[in-house]
């Protein structure tokens, strides 16, 4: 086992193991600094971003929903977390020189062609069962899968078990098994 | 400190180390649920080993306290069937979406467009969903060795056993 992946990246041990210390240090830092516990997670941000592009156009409308009532649509501690995802990401690539612009993903691209359009449509349909999927839940691979399984929850545990379960039979049914190249 | 401040140092550091870790790729995540790469299972597992002990000393010590999200059964049931066929799709999770985007992957634009329509159409859905799926039965809050009457000790070293096992299997299996 090596320190550093052939793209000089980290070893995903390490990697995982220092975003453990940093889920703990954010619990304690929400919990000591904001006095408000939070844990990680990212895609009610969907949510709230979603309200907030549609205001211009539909105020009374987001105004009257009785879902955005409910999540508080503001920019708040976890948003900026997302935001900072997108920061963190691209400060980490400039230093190991892994920035890479990149238009259709080569698996995707063996599968279905180098064509943008269908990635998009592929990308969009599958966006939008995934995020209706992670509102219904309550959470995705991060609030559930890491934040939920930190703390030994049940819903943790069973959502990632219904989230990896589902993604390896319909992965099997779009790409094809696991010999099929 | 500022809670948009904090959040966004959070965050940095977070997908600071997504990107090290090499599992914002969308074919990172196809090739663990084709269980052709295991990184990105290598990455989350270890994360919430560390991260379990950790939290259960600190809540031991009262310096915080858990938020069970509540174990609905329709919801995370049909919520998690729904994620899981639109992951697979997709390629991205809603955290790592904006990840890959940092990372020059632009693609993840059309990720990100549709998670947010799908938010909204959610948002649209939802007092019906309030009535039917979400309605169904509700265990609330619950954690693990409650539910199955252990002590919580015993549970995490059970889980850490059973993370190392799967470990040493993806090493050998070169996952």
């Amino acid at each position: 086992m090596k320190w550093r992946t052939d793209d000089r990246g980290w070893n995903p041990y390490l990697a995982g193991a220092l975003t453990g210390v940093l889920a703990i240090a954010s619990v304690v830092a929400t919990t000591r600094i904001l006095g408000k516990t939070s844990y990680l997670g990212a895609s009610t941000t969907f949510v709230r971003a979603a309200a907030l592009l549609q205001r211009p156009v539909a105020r009374e409308h987001v105004a009257a929903g009785e879902y955005y009532t409910e999540t508080k649509i503001k920019v708040d501690w976890q948003f900026m977390v997302v935001v900072g995802i997108f920061l963190g990401a691209l400060l980490s690539s400039l230093t190991d020189g892994s920035l890479r612009a990149e238009a259709v993903p080569p698996t995707w691209s063996q599968r279905f062609g180098p064509g943008v359009g269908k990635r998009a449509v592929g990308a969009i349909l599958g966006g939008i069962v995934a995020m209706v999927g992670a509102r219904m839940a309550d959470g995705c691979p991060s609030g559930h899968g890491l934040s939920g399984m930190m703390q030994l929850s049940v819903s943790g545990f069973v959502a990632l078990a219904f989230f990896f379960g589902t993604g390896i039979v319909v992965a099997r049914l779009v790409y094809g098994g696991r010999n099929h190249e | 400190m500022n809670e948009q401040i904090l959040g966004l140092v959070t965050g940095v550091a977070f997908g600071f180390l997504l990107q090290k870790g090499r599992v914002l790729r969308f074919d990172k995540q196809v090739a663990a649920m084709r269980l052709k790469d295991m990184t990105i299972l290598k990455f989350m597992l270890t994360a919430i080993l560390v991260g379990m002990v950790g939290l259960h000393l600190l809540a031991h010590f009262d310096v915080l306290a858990f938020k069970h999200k509540p174990m609905n059964l329709g919801a995370v049931g049909l919520g998690g069937l729904l994620f899981g066929a639109g992951w697979a799709v997709m390629g991205f999770c809603p955290g790592t979406s904006v990840g890959a985007l940092g990372e020059g992957r632009w693609h993840a634009v059309f990720a990100i467009v549709g998670m947010l329509v799908g938010a909204a159409v959610y948002a649209e859905l939802y007092p019906f969903f309030k009535r039917t799926v979400l309605a169904w039965k509700n265990f609330g809050p619950i954690a693990l060795p409650e539910t199955l009457g252990l002590n919580p000790w015993l549970v995490i070293a059970l889980f850490w056993a059973l993370c190392l096992a799967l470990f040493v299997w993806f090493e050998k299996k070169r996952l």
